[in-house]
């Protein structure tokens, strides 16, 4: 039994990724498109030089941490939708302070990422309190919080960082995680350090969820919190936990735009998509951190390839949102999928 | 005070039309236990074909135009939503995610046939939207004449009429009772002999229907173009409106007119003396930190339909 749902959860993303691919590739060939040549200049997109293996990497950066912070909620059985609301207020926290704040680096730029941080807990501080006390639905809380973020961080950019500008200044160098070191062996990409501390958290992510007491008592409470509360946890502080720490891997998340690829923030007529990505790079890295890792490397290629799409081959970006979405519906849908491998072995066998 | 009324009024009514249709879509769907975060989606979804339809025919039909126009979005959105009905239904997935991939395919798959049809990121202002117009005699009451019949757009209005028909139908009609009853307890519908599966899918394609219609409104009405920033949380206020509202219609259509009226409060502040001083911000964000609220139970409470987001497994206790 438990090998066989092994099986599953590592053969389920596999499958639903090749069948979004597929789609991808009849949608091309119905609009008159050549998907051969379509998938290779996502291929040259993302991996064709050193500049755009370096971009690619830059933009899956944020995914891996997007996609812990819905993987650690969905873990304690809680959905949080909220982490787009997330990455905005982390972006704008991390850029407020790297702007406003003069210190030296060793003590900025951990200023800055622990702004992030905890902007990000509190706007995930906020559904938790009100699931935990009140058991208000999280999923309905965290979307009405993505667009009081979005509102309210458009209105401090324009009104209280600058003087009714839409950009803001850049953040001091001392705030910066930006790498001329990374930069130079990737023929001047955006990639900076952020990657290095995107892959550390996924590492304590992974420690706190399967080895530590934390952990076991955040998971319990998801699978069963009747059963949880009888052996003595304290249910509603569990859930707070969890959506605290989901809230702040997605503001950090947000610091990886604001004081990495950007160093400053812009109003946005639009969520950035990055929270909302999450979601799918959580499902289909099965809620682990190692899954979520190698599904934010995946997403960061097909939309960082995206990018060539239009010029390399004529077809437009969206393509690539087309099949993000296909391969979120074949994930969501994995009864189906398991019911076909079984019928296919089944078959087999007789 | 009157002259006040007789602006926000009228803009009220405008912005609220689409959220009406839209959130009736979503008492539907989840009074029968199939959660529709995709409403986003198939707002955009309807605005896309509202727009390309519109553009496509307006020689051919004239004045004809926009009705065609939302009637064919409403057969699309209905047709893109059993989608979300397969998935949620049939496939079992999860409704919440099923509902976010809904938003992404209809988005993405837009701005593609966008690009592919039309070279660019964005379509053409239409020709042929929908004018406000007066009804006559109505409009010459004085006082609530201006307020309520100058300057509108009839699509207001059937948005009202349809809230009305939403609850006739959902309260007063056997299939109106089975569909709610299958969103509190499947089982005991099942053992009714109500076919569950069947009434989810019809509810979810209603759903679609009315999404569909309420995204082609907003297109045709405020937006008159199609790009990726045409619906931009209107299908999530639509939501807001379904919670805020109870799940009920009548309750929808309230909650939709009052995030109507904010909205429109955030256009015609300036020219109201005591709100000029108000920052757009809180109107805003206003619906969504008053569904938070309503949620939370401080303005009244607010029970989800008990089966809701619960995919119904036959055989199960």
């Amino acid at each position: 039994m438990s090998s066989s749902h092994r099986l599953f959860s590592v053969l389920i993303p596999i499958i639903s990724v090749l069948l979004g691919l597929i789609a991808g590739a009849v949608i091309m060939l119905l609009s008159g498109y050549n998907p051969i040549t379509g998938y290779a200049a996502l291929w040259r997109g993302a991996f064709g030089d050193a500049y755009t293996i370096g971009e690619t990497i830059r933009r899956s950066t944020p995914y891996i941490l997007s996609g812990l912070a819905v993987a650690f909620a969905f873990r304690a059985n809680l959905f949080n939708i909220g982490a787009e609301g997330q990455v905005i207020v982390g972006w704008l926290a991390a850029v407020w302070v790297g702007i406003s704040v003069e210190a030296p680096m060793v003590i900025h730029l951990p200023l800055a990422i622990l702004a992030a941080a905890l902007a990000g807990a509190l706007w995930g501080f906020i559904p938790g309190l009100l699931k935990a006390k009140l058991g208000v639905h999280e999923v309905i809380v965290t979307i009405m919080m993505n667009y009081i973020a979005l509102y309210s961080t458009n209105e401090i950019i324009r009104n209280v960082l600058t003087d009714h500008k839409t950009t803001t200044e850049s953040i001091h160098e001392s705030a910066s995680m930006a790498s001329e070191w990374l930069g130079s062996i990737t023929f001047f990409s955006r990639l900076h350090y952020g990657i290095l501390l995107a892959l550390f958290i996924a590492i304590i992510i992974w420690f706190l969820i399967d080895r530590t007491t934390i952990g076991y008592e955040l998971k319990a409470v998801g699978f069963n919190p009747h059963a949880s509360k009888y052996a003595g946890m304290n249910v509603s502080k569990n859930i707070i936990l969890a959506m605290v720490i989901s809230g702040a891997l997605g503001g950090l998340a947000g610091a990886m735009e604001g004081l990495g690829t950007y160093g400053n923030i812009s109003v946005m007529s639009g969520f950035s998509n990055i929270g909302f990505d999450g979601i799918a790079v959580a499902l289909l890295g099965a809620n682990t951190p190692l899954g979520v890792v190698i599904a934010a490397f995946l997403f960061g290629t097909l939309k960082e390839g995206a990018g060539e799409m239009p010029t390399g081959a004529g077809i437009p970006t969206e393509l690539v949102d087309v099949i993000i979405a296909i391969i979120i519906f074949f994930v969501a849908s994995s009864y189906i999928i398991r019911w076909a491998l079984l019928r296919f072995k089944g078959g087999k066998s007789k | 005070m009157i002259d006040v009324l007789q602006s926000i009024i009228p803009t009220a009514l405008f912005f609220s039309a689409p959220l009406i249709f839209t959130a009736l879509g979503g008492v539907f769907s989840e009074r029968s236990g199939v959660v529709n975060i995709g409403l986003e989606g198939l707002m955009v979804m309807g605005a896309f074909v509202g727009i390309v339809f519109n553009l496509t025919f307006a020689d051919a039909l004239g004045g004809w135009t926009p009705w065609i126009s939302i009637i064919v979005a409403t057969f699309v959105g209905a047709i893109f939503s059993i989608i979300h009905a397969v998935a949620s239904v049939s496939f079992r997935a999860d409704q919440v995610v099923s509902g976010v991939a809904i938003n992404f395919l209809a988005l993405g798959l837009g701005v593609y046939l966008t690009k592919q049809w039309y070279g660019k990121g964005q379509t053409e202002m239409v020709s042929q939207p929908f004018f406000s117009n007066d009804i006559p005699f109505l409009s010459d009451i004085p006082i609530i004449g201006p307020m309520f019949f100058k300057g509108v757009y009839t699509t207001s209005y059937i948005a009202i009429l349809f809230a009305v028909i939403a609850w006739y139908i959902l309260y007063k009609t056997p299939f109106g009772l089975r569909l709610r009853s299958v969103g509190e307890h499947p089982m005991a519908a099942d053992t009714n002999g109500i076919n569950v599966y069947k009434m989810r899918y019809i509810a979810v394609i209603i759903s679609g229907a009315l999404g569909g219609l309420g995204g082609s409104v907003f297109a045709l009405t405020i937006a008159s173009n199609f790009s990726h920033s045409t619906i931009v949380g209107q299908g999530f206020i639509s939501l807001a409106a379904v919670i805020f509202g109870k799940w009920h219609p009548l309750g929808a259509l309230g909650a939709a007119l009052f995030f109507g009226l904010a909205q429109s409060l955030s256009v015609v502040s300036s020219s109201v003396p005591f709100l000029a001083s108000v920052p757009d911000i809180f109107l805003l964000i206003a619906p969504y930190v008053l569904t938070i609220l309503a949620l939370a139970g401080f303005i009244g409470r607010a029970d989800a339909p008990k089966a809701n987001g619960v995919p119904y497994i036959k055989g199960t206790r």
